[in-house]
């Protein structure tokens, strides 16, 4: 297969990623997300801006996040497997990478306060941990099914003193708290930032968070260079709306390497999605026979969303990286295999990665191949669904 | 291509005679009288009907509509069912569809502007399809006679409002207030407001809509705009049971207060 390694990286212009993102948004947001861009476009050239964001990621975030050869599951496997460890970040996930960069973007327009959805929580929490630090309000909408599955991070937001409104529209889960996230936006624009947590929504966001999210790969290509000489054959990242995932491939969209993204069976937005233009963007959406868009079932609520960031429905549609998916008892058993052979419990989402690779080493992936992973978060907060599911907690 | 369709012509005509617009908004499908309150609220002295068809993720509606919309899903009713209903029916007054651009999408512009023209819709308002993204189907829908209207918001630019006043059709949609529908007690200082800066860009007829619930509030904004479209306060009205006879009461005192405007 011959594929495009000449994508365009910059998306400057239009926000468009060939057919896909654009700015569907009603006319009352049109200004903020035009002020929006512009002032994230002048920050990010200004290099006190880009100085203060790398120093919090690095003194309060945790940055670098090291690789980490997994030696015992790479001679399971037959292949050479390489953890980026998003899951060791402050807040335990790679979440913080893009919410330091909106609270700081935030404070620079002179918003006093952020919103912000979130499906399990961890969005909300890593949100909560930046406004706290930065002295900014913060009100998180979570579907009132998920503040039920998800109570401990509800607890902490509430700590980090975070306003946490459980939705009750619609499904109550995460599609339904970005349309409730995006009413209250309307209302309160002048003085409020919403902080998408995913590369999707209108534009700039799906740019904006790929370029906060970037860091991932473009660190992980650097130590893989350095500390073993290495260029990835393989580099795999699960996909909900596809925030870690979009972070970790830009950094090797140009390169050799195979690029491959993972969704849940149940919402496999480029798998069984069609075309769409919801949330505030184009891509593609798990639909009804008319457009109403449908819940998506994951057993992990950070995927648990139907539809999926404009820049994946690209690559997939150009053919530079490709999509599969895996299901939920794969995603458990996955879980497991990773804490007990390489003592690091991962969380449900990059758990969809590692059970791809479970299943594809020595198929898909011939063996010998190397892989990098993204670990985009750790375990700690599915540990409680988990030992539910197999029977330790009733 | 003639720059307005015949839903504008209707509107234009009754401002022309000195008449105030009156636009109520109805959910279509949200319960099985939905066409019989249609005629009422036309026989009450709508000068043209919204027909809202409901959609799964409402982003520019508040918690009444979004009500009614889901009343309607629940009824496993469809766009196209919906459409179909309309099309054995016959009004006095246009009617103007108003949903999510996801179901003109997802149908694709020429099908559902045949959905549209078998209904004998006349035109269309998309809330979260802007100026930027409207072309297509402004143009393809105004060869259709059909009118996409074009919404302002108070946060608009006067540039950008005399712009997205050129390309709407059928009338400038002015959003009275920073917010999502909804019935207020209060009516905003920036209804008041948008109307008087829409008037100053277009001729086209312009109407106020979001955040005007009763007849105080359409006959204080209606002595600056053309008009105003009330949805939320009606559609409260229709999902806690008040029926086509209550809507015709509702909608009828409405008519009266913009009739006492001294034209």
């Amino acid at each position: 297969m011959t594929v495009d390694h000449e994508v365009d990286l910059s998306a400057d212009f239009d926000g468009k990623f060939g057919p896909f993102g654009g700015r569907y948004v009603p006319e009352s947001l049109m200004a903020a997300l035009s002020e929006l861009e512009e002032v994230f476009s002048e920050a990010t050239s200004d290099p006190v801006f880009m100085a203060t964001y790398r120093e919090i990621l690095r003194s309060y975030g945790g940055r670098p996040s090291p690789i980490t050869k997994c030696h015992n599951l790479s001679r399971e496997l037959g292949v050479d497997l390489y953890l980026k460890r998003e899951d060791l970040n402050h807040t335990g996930s790679h979440k913080i990478n893009n919410v330091i960069g909106q609270a700081l973007l935030t404070k620079r327009m002179g918003k006093s306060r952020m919103i912000a959805e979130t499906g399990a929580g961890q969005h909300g929490v890593a949100t909560a941990t930046a406004a706290a630090l930065l002295g900014l309000k913060c009100t998180v909408y979570m579907g009132e099914v998920d503040t039920e599955r998800q109570a401990l991070n509800v607890f902490r937001m509430k700590l980090l003193g975070a306003d946490v409104i459980a939705v009750k529209s619609g499904s109550r889960t995460l599609k339904d708290a970005i349309n409730e996230a995006m009413r209250e936006w309307v209302a309160c624009v002048e003085d409020t930032h919403y902080c998408i947590g995913s590369a999707m929504g209108p534009h700039p966001y799906p740019y904006m968070v790929r370029q906060f999210q970037r860091v991932i790969g473009d660190e992980a290509k650097a130590q893989l260079l350095d500390e073993y000489q290495l260029s990835p054959d393989y580099v795999i990242a699960c996909v909900g709306g596809g925030s870690n995932a979009i972070g970790t491939f830009t950094a090797f969209v140009e390169t050799d390497s195979k690029i491959v993204g993972v969704e849940p069976e149940g919402g496999a937005a480029i798998g069984r999605g069609v075309l769409g233009v919801i949330h505030g963007m184009r891509s593609q959406f798990i639909q009804d026979e008319f457009g109403q868009l449908e819940e998506a079932h994951s057993i992990s609520a950070g995927l648990d969303y139907p539809g999926v960031g404009p820049e994946h429905a690209h690559l997939a549609q150009i053919g530079r990286a490709t999509y599969a998916t895996v299901n939920d008892q794969e995603v458990l058993d996955a879980f497991q295999r990773c804490s007990r052979s390489e003592g690091i419990i991962p969380a449900l989402e990059p758990a969809h990665a590692l059970a791809y690779l479970f299943r594809e080493a020595g198929r898909e992936i011939p063996h010998g191949s190397s892989v990098l992973l993204t670990m985009s978060g750790r375990g700690d907060k599915d540990s409680e669904q988990v030992a539910k599911i197999l029977g330790y907690l009733k | 291509m003639e720059s307005y369709g015949s839903l504008e012509r209707h509107l234009r005509k009754a401002r022309s005679s000195g008449r105030k617009i009156l636009v109520p908004y109805v959910t279509a499908g949200y319960s099985p009288e939905w066409i019989d309150t249609l005629h009422h609220v036309a026989a009450a002295g709508a000068d043209a009907i919204e027909v809202g068809i409901p959609f799964s993720d409402p982003i520019m509606d508040g918690p009444i509509i979004q009500a009614a919309s889901t009343m309607a899903l629940n009824r496993k009713v469809t766009p196209l069912s919906l459409l179909n209903e309309l099309s054995s029916e016959s009004f006095d007054v246009p009617l103007v569809v108003m949903t999510y651009c996801n179901l003109l999408f997802h149908a694709g512009i020429e099908r559902f502007g045949g959905w549209l023209s078998e209904a004998k819709i006349s035109g269309t308002i998309f809330p979260d399809l802007p100026l930027e993204e409207s072309e297509e189907w402004s143009n393809y829908a105004a060869s259709k006679d059909i009118d996409n209207v074009m919404l302002v918001s108070p946060v608009t630019s006067d540039a950008r409002a005399k712009e997205i006043s050129d390309r709407s059709r059928g009338f400038v949609y002015g959003i009275g207030l920073m917010g999502v529908t909804g019935v207020r007690t209060t009516l905003e200082e920036s209804a008041s407001t948008i109307a008087t800066r829409l008037k100053a860009v277009t001729d086209r007829p312009v109407l106020i809509g979001i955040g005007i619930s009763n007849k105080d509030q359409a006959r204080t904004v209606g002595k600056i705009a053309d008009g105003v479209i009330v949805g939320s306060a009606l559609v409260k009205l229709l999902i806690e049971g008040g029926g086509p006879q209550g809507a015709y009461d509702f909608i009828s005192s409405l008519r009266e207060g913009l009739d006492e405007i001294d034209g």
